[in-house]
């Protein structure tokens, strides 16, 4: 009797449980993978040595004490804005508006710094760009999340449009605060006072956006894990009704998280201007807000993890300047690369989530 | 006899060779880095790009002793690109745009043993810093000559009768237009000596300038200038650096409209072979020479340096198949004039204000109000810009030219 054939080549079916090193070692392999295929680009298009160009990425990045420094510092940017975003992502809330809650916060900031640069003794300036970054970022979130509690829009859209309102009010106030007059940019805020710019710590620049990222990361993971409130925001993410089953005020949770991703959101505009830039503009953020959604999925929200996913990000992007300007490539070349590696990386979720059950050589008889 | 001139000439050879020697030792560990706004394919940038290269061939920088960074926004990453460029090694760090110059003034004040140029900026004198330098070209010069070739095309059509009656105001002054970037002295200057150029041929003209606010926006600029030719523009110039506002006009040609336009710092003829006239162009190789010739031999660079026609540091290019008969003899005429001193640009004998002559003008400010506060600029009845400080001050907004904002 003839056989036909039903099982597929190849079946994809949900692992159920992977061991945190099986896991680590899939993605491991798609790293070597990624800068494989990447080696055979380079060579192909421009005729390089991919472990030059591999070299000049890591010179870039880490190759000495300053650019290790400038990594580190857009590193905990980044990191801050996904600590931000994390909560609200748990709580399956999609809060496409960091963007926005970042550039406010550098608003108010820089506000503060241009108004009472003068007038205010020092801590209490720090203090008002503090407070007054946090509460900016919140009011941009806490719209889009009383509106989808209240009246059920789509949280997505709104705080999508909501980045559009902060970046034409960006405009408005860099054209306000122009200097010098009718040049269109806000230049360094208190060049000479140095007003309002957090301080080295311990001999090193940006020592502090370190520190008080490092503190929130800490912060959020106890936050989001082991506190009463976490543990709302992951009922609330996993499902809304058994959320109200068991008596949690859904709305009060979204408004709530919104407030708190928002605030966090706003205080990295507030390491941005006073602690790197300070300066304020339109890329303040600089699409962070978006790369930082990256940062807090691929990480799952463990904002320990965030850690190793933004160094990445940041370590890639200092790699493609570098080679870049080494090799006299224009910056598509390197962005290639950045993206085959991030491709890769973002590919190996898939196989530590999912599994490919082969058929067997031998046949199919077992139909 | 013989013997002696041979021995003088091989010593001779010698000595040269050895101060070759040292002269290429003292320039070999030299790095400068040049931080751009853009990259080659805007013509601002490509001027500058040819400037330093043209120059380092001439003072004797190689190829590998200069680090270039391409499309560095005007904002924190220049500061940070200075700072990497320092830890590069560089001693000699130069931006392109203005905007640039408070990002160069932080990297100088931390990096005292690096001499930072910011190129068209205007605060090296003010920061007080010995390490942070200025340059500007007295591009006034090339935008008047640039509008008298202008002027020449305008008495062409007003005798051939092709100015359409629209473009005539109720004053009876012929429209032009003019493409600026942003607001300030640096495009008020240049629009300036361009209307004054277009006026010492043509006395009947009214000049409208809208902002496009961005140095490099194709898309914006073709937009400012398809607005301006139909408010009746018939001559459009720019202070922008794309080639938008050409192509618009030479398209605007080819449907039928009399307009023709005045470029800046590229040839426009490529792009609009009928409507392009001229450009107006920097020749920015005066200044780098000068400075990489300083950074070789290990001189102190001038706080401020300006130059224009009398040292080479301003052009324009070739003239269009467009351009009036005559226009070439016009020009060299008005550029001997210039060099010789007879002609001065800014002569407040040329212009109003409210209908009145200008009498007084403080062209710096020391305290940052954005209204001069020291330095009279007006010395003898005549405007001398880019005299007090390389960056030009005529913020001045004269009779005859209307700012749309």
């Amino acid at each position: 009797m003839s056989h036909i054939q039903t099982e597929p080549f190849v079946r994809i079916t949900k692992r159920q449980d992977i061991k945190t090193a099986k896991a680590w070692l899939i993605r491991l392999i798609s790293v070597v993978l990624a800068l494989a295929v990447c080696g055979v680009v380079i060579y192909a298009m421009v005729k390089l040595n991919p472990i030059k160009v591999y070299a000049a990425m890591w010179k870039g990045a880490v190759g000495t004490p300053k650019r290790m420094l400038v990594t580190a510092r857009d590193t905990v940017m980044l990191l801050c804005i996904g600590i931000g975003l994390a909560p609200a992502f748990k709580m399956r809330f999609w809060n496409i508006g960091a963007e926005g809650q970042i550039l406010v916060g550098g608003i108010a900031t820089a506000a503060c710094m241009i108004y009472f640069g003068k007038t205010l003794p020092s801590w209490m300036l720090f203090a008002a760009m503090f407070v007054a970054s946090m509460l900016a970022g919140a009011l941009w979130s806490v719209v889009p999340a009383f509106f989808k509690a209240r009246f059920k829009t789509n949280e997505t859209l709104f705080t999508l449009m909501m980045n559009y309102v902060a970046i034409q009010l960006t405009s408005f106030f860099v054209a306000k605060w122009e200097n010098p007059f009718g040049s269109n940019t806000v230049g360094i805020i208190n060049q000479m006072t140095q007003a309002g710019w957090l301080p080295s710590l311990f001999g090193t620049q940006y020592m502090v956006n370190i520190i008080l990222v490092l503190l929130l990361t800490v912060g959020m993971y106890v936050y989001l894990k082991y506190s009463k409130h976490g543990y709302e925001i992951a009922v609330v993410g996993e499902s809304e009704r058994t959320a109200k089953y068991v008596g949690i005020n859904v709305q009060k949770v979204v408004v709530r998280t919104m407030s708190l991703s928002g605030a966090i959101c706003g205080l990295a505009g507030f390491i941005a201007v006073a602690g790197s830039s300070h300066t304020i503009s339109t890329s303040t953020a600089g699409g962070r807000g978006f790369t930082a959604i990256i940062v807090a999925w691929l990480a799952k929200f463990n904002t320990f993890v965030m850690i190793l996913v933004s160094v990445l990000l940041v370590f890639l992007e200092k790699g493609a300047i570098q080679i870049a300007s080494q090799f006299d490539l224009n910056d598509y070349a390197s962005q290639m690369i950045t993206g085959i590696i991030l491709f890769f990386i973002l590919g190996s979720e898939f196989f530590i989530n999912y599994r490919l059950i082969f058929r067997h050589r031998k046949g199919g008889e077992a139909a | 006899m013989k013997r002696i001139i041979t021995l003088l000439l091989a010593l001779a050879m010698i000595l040269s060779l050895v101060a070759c020697g040292t002269a290429a030792k003292g320039s070999d560990d030299l790095k400068v880095g040049v931080i751009l706004v853009g990259d080659e394919n805007v013509g601002y940038d490509s001027a500058h790009i040819a400037g330093i290269k043209t120059a380092a061939a001439a003072v004797g920088i190689a190829d590998d002793q200069i680090i270039w960074k391409y499309n560095i926004e005007e904002d924190e990453s220049c500061y940070d690109t200075a700072t990497d460029l320092v830890e590069q090694g560089c001693t000699y760090i130069i931006s392109d745009s203005y905007g640039h110059q408070s990002y160069m003034q932080q990297a100088a004040s931390e990096n005292p043993d690096v001499t930072f140029i910011s190129m068209t900026g205007d605060a090296a004198a003010l920061s007080g810093l010995a390490n942070f330098k200025n340059a500007f070209n007295y591009t006034y010069e090339s935008r008047y000559v640039s509008g008298v070739v202008a002027g020449m095309k305008l008495a062409e059509m007003v005798a051939n009768g092709e100015v359409p009656a629209t473009s005539i105001d109720a004053d009876g002054n012929i429209k032009i237009g003019y493409v600026g970037a942003y607001p300030y002295a640096e495009v008020v200057s240049g629009y300036t000596g361009f209307y004054l150029g277009v006026k010492s041929i043509v006395p009947n003209v009214a000049m409208t300038v809208t902002y496009t606010n961005s140095w490099y926006d194709p898309t914006a600029e073709a937009e400012a200038a398809n607005s301006l030719i139909s408010q009746g523009c018939v001559i459009t110039s720019q202070h922008a650096d794309s080639t938008g506002a050409p192509s618009a006009c030479e398209a605007a040609l080819e449907a039928g409209t009399p307009i023709y336009c005045v470029g800046y710092n590229i040839d426009m003829l490529s792009v609009a072979p009928k409507a392009a006239l001229t450009s107006a162009q920097n020749n920015w190789s005066v200044y780098y020479t000068y400075a990489l010739g300083c950074a070789v031999k290990g001189e102190e660079i001038k706080t401020d340096w300006a130059a224009g026609y009398a040292e080479g540091a301003v052009q324009i290019s070739a003239l269009g198949e467009s351009c009036a008969a005559g226009t070439a003899e016009k020009v060299d005429e008005v550029i001997a004039a210039i060099k010789d001193g007879s002609l001065k640009i800014f002569d407040t004998a040329n212009y109003t204000v409210g209908g009145a002559p200008v009498t007084t003008y403080l062209a710096i400010d020391t305290d940052g109000d954005w209204v001069g506060d020291t330095g009279e600029a007006i010395v003898n009845g005549v405007f001398e810009e880019s005299v007090l400080r390389s960056a030009p001050y005529f913020g001045i907004r004269i009779d005859g030219i209307t700012e749309l904002q």
